[in-house]
């Protein structure tokens, strides 16, 4: 067994807080490409919150798209190179709020894009508001009082508003340990080999740390992840148009 | 290539893909959606791919991934969707990408209405989206003129890596001209180094996003890429300027009628001129110089406010009396022109 | 399971920001913050190769690429 950083991963100017599971989620991408063959096929988009700076953390052709646009914008790449491999990779405030509209309307079409939506319950890089997948009673810096959800709302599941519509694939994985990883591994993986098949949208979404604005120690974070995130967000593949078919 | 009879609308539409435009997102609105309509099935002729977004938010971050990935992308609206597209027009701009957006203006604010208007000259000109930025501004006046600065506008955003915007209008948009389509042309999305493609090893990743994070003369590279706009790319056609007493300045749909008033005007001895800028921004100061006998400068404008006057007055330094000539719902009538130009000029004896 | 005789895990401590998913992970308890302070300010993380049987865990719970199994 041998495991490094794939050659893709760059780590001069990876800024992010300690314990951040955006550094896990460019892991995988890197490892699934690297096993695939398909690093110099990959081109991906960014959203301009925290993970904008992966386009310092890896080395793969990165555009950096306004908040909420990225699969709009990945949609624009994919129609003129169809030959690449083409990744949305953004926030859960990005694709579930501000951008809903384009990741509804994207998988409504189905087009042939990847989108990993990194779920992290809160808007990380602007200091930790309420987001849609705010759990209940959550404390952010916009709910500080806890999140009501009378006035704010259930947490948004993906599944529920997703699965009835013709995409690919639809899953959910934890980074919160080891195990949660592998599984997050195999989805990715999935994901990215029916978007070279052309079979249309996949989106993984993948629950993850962020210490920082809730307050947390890393460890804190990750086991909130697991007594309180994966019971509201559960995890496995609610759409899997191939084997369905 | 043989004249034919086409709409406006139309006719940009087919010089856009005669010029090598092969992605097109778009959303529907009055008075642009012929141009969505006629590259829903003519963009898949030529190979193209077409999109009709959920929003014009979407359409036009869709075209920044193309125009990204190395496409002469296109996308069109009118008032309200061009509103919308900003967002994506400050990123284009930010990121140093090159893209065609249209907008063909309706008349109004807010919901204003489908008719006619030239009311968008501020937004067009300044920069209508949040930061410190130009675009250039293309103002074409009949339907060759939409087909022929297709390609024109397409060269220039390559050669400033800059978003370029076109200013039509409703009346441009829906009249039928007879109109000459240019050669049709293929563009290589390889054609430029800096698109995304996909990064082999060893070798440099491409990174498209605010050149700021990757230019340290992010200032200085800016500044002189204005600079060499405003002193490289003004357009205008000047009509009887040099013996001029008063010169009208307008563009697009209300040239025309201007071209019409100076002639009446010098068949009865009034001496009338016009400026016609062709590009909006950099406003064509360079044709001012022409004017040596002015008095008086009279801009014809479909808007309330007379928004170019701004431009006329920095253009001229001030020393000339500078009024607007304005019609709302309504294209100008050449004799009202010349009654108020008149009047100026009367003033100036004075 | 890893043959320890070949493999070991190789540790970049500039790299490491302290977040402690590794000690809270590792079965074997092999992992301890360590006196060590990088240039980023971190104190990193060392592994004790003697309980170490390089299972790979701490490799994959690390979001900032410390480890390194060859």
């Amino acid at each position: 067994m041998r495991l490094a950083a794939p050659e893709t991963v760059t780590f001069t100017q990876s800024g992010f807080c300690p314990g951040c599971g955006h550094g896990l989620a460019v892991r995988l991408i890197a490892e699934v490409m690297e096993e695939m063959g398909l690093s110099e096929k990959l081109l991906a988009v960014v959203d301009v919150a925290c993970g904008s700076l992966n386009i310092d953390s890896w080395r793969f052709d990165t555009i950096m798209a306004a908040h909420g646009r990225p699969i709009a914008t990945a949609v624009g790449v994919k129609k003129v190179r169809p030959g690449n491999l083409v990744m949305a990779y953004i926030g859960d405030g990005a694709a579930y709020s501000i951008g809903m509209a384009e990741t509804m309307h994207t998988a409504l079409r189905n087009d042939n894009v990847v989108a990993l939506v990194i779920n992290n319950s809160l808007y990380g890089m602007t200091g930790g508001q309420c987001a849609p997948t705010s759990l209940p009673g959550q404390i952010t810096t916009s709910t500080p009082k806890g999140k009501d959800p009378k006035k704010a709302g259930m947490p948004f599941r993906v599944e529920e508003a997703f699965t009835g519509f013709d995409i690919a694939y639809l899953a959910r994985a934890s980074m919160a340990d080891a195990k949660g990883m592998i599984q997050a591994k195999k989805y990715v993986r999935k994901a990215f080999e029916k978007h070279r098949n052309g079979e249309g949208f996949c989106l993984v979404e993948l629950l993850s740390p962020c210490p920082t604005n809730l307050n947390m120690t890393p460890v804190k974070s990750v086991r909130r992840i697991k007594d309180e995130m994966i019971p509201y967000f559960p995890l496995g593949e609610f759409k899997d148009k191939k084997r369905e078919e | 290539m043989a004249k034919v009879l086409l709409k406006g609308n139309e006719a940009l539409a087919e010089a856009a893909l005669a010029a090598g435009c092969r992605f097109y997102s778009g959303y529907p609105i009055t008075p642009q959606t012929e141009i969505l309509e006629y590259l829903s099935w003519r963009m898949e002729e030529v190979g193209g791919e077409f999109i009709q977004a959920e929003s014009e938010l979407a359409g036009i971050n869709m075209v920044l991934g193309a125009a990204a990935a190395g496409a002469r992308a296109l996308t069109t609206s009118s008032g309200p969707g061009f509103s919308l597209k900003q967002e994506g027009i400050s990123y284009l701009v930010a990121s140093d990408l090159p893209a065609v957006i249209v907008d063909v203006m309706r008349i109004g604010t807010g919901l204003g209405d489908i008719a006619q208007g030239q009311g968008d000259y501020w937004q067009l000109t300044r920069g209508g989206g949040h930061g410190d930025y130009h675009t250039l501004v293309l103002a074409p006046a009949s339907v060759q003129e939409n087909a022929d600065m297709m390609a024109e506008a397409f060269d220039l955003a390559e050669k400033y890596r800059h978003p370029v915007l076109i200013a039509s209008d409703a009346a441009i948009g829906q009249m039928i001209e007879a109109v000459e389509i240019p050669e049709f042309r293929e563009h290589d999305i390889n054609k430029y180094e800096w698109t995304i493609k996909g990064c082999k090893k060893g070798c440099e990743q491409r990174k498209i996003q605010n050149v700021y994070y990757t230019n340290p003369n992010y200032e200085t590279y800016l500044k002189e890429k204005y600079d060499e706009m405003e002193r490289e790319e003004q357009r205008y056609e000047n009509v009887c300027v040099e013996d001029a007493e008063v010169v009208l300045v307008a563009y697009g749909i209300s040239s025309r009628v201007c071209r019409e008033a100076v002639e009446t005007a010098r068949a009865e001895g009034f001496k009338l001129g016009m400026i016609r800028p062709i590009t909006l921004w950099p406003f064509p100061v360079k044709a001012f110089s022409e004017a040596k006998e002015a008095k008086a400068f009279l801009t014809v404008e479909m808007n309330i406010l007379g928004q170019m006057m701004d431009d006329v007055k920095l253009a001229t330094n001030a020393n000339y009396a500078v009024d607007h000539y304005g019609s709302i719902f309504e294209i100008p009538e050449a004799d009202g022109i010349i009654a108020k130009a008149k009047d100026m000029w009367k003033k100036g004896e004075i | 399971m890893g043959n320890k005789k070949e493999e070991k895990v190789y540790t970049n401590p500039a790299r490491c920001k302290g977040c402690g998913y590794c000690i809270n992970t590792c079965p074997q308890e092999a992992i301890q913050v360590s006196d060590h302070v990088n240039a980023k300010g971190y104190n990193t993380v060392v592994v004790d190769d003697s309980k170490c049987v390089v299972c790979g865990m701490c490799y994959r719970v690390c979001p900032d690429y410390v480890f390194e199994i060859k």
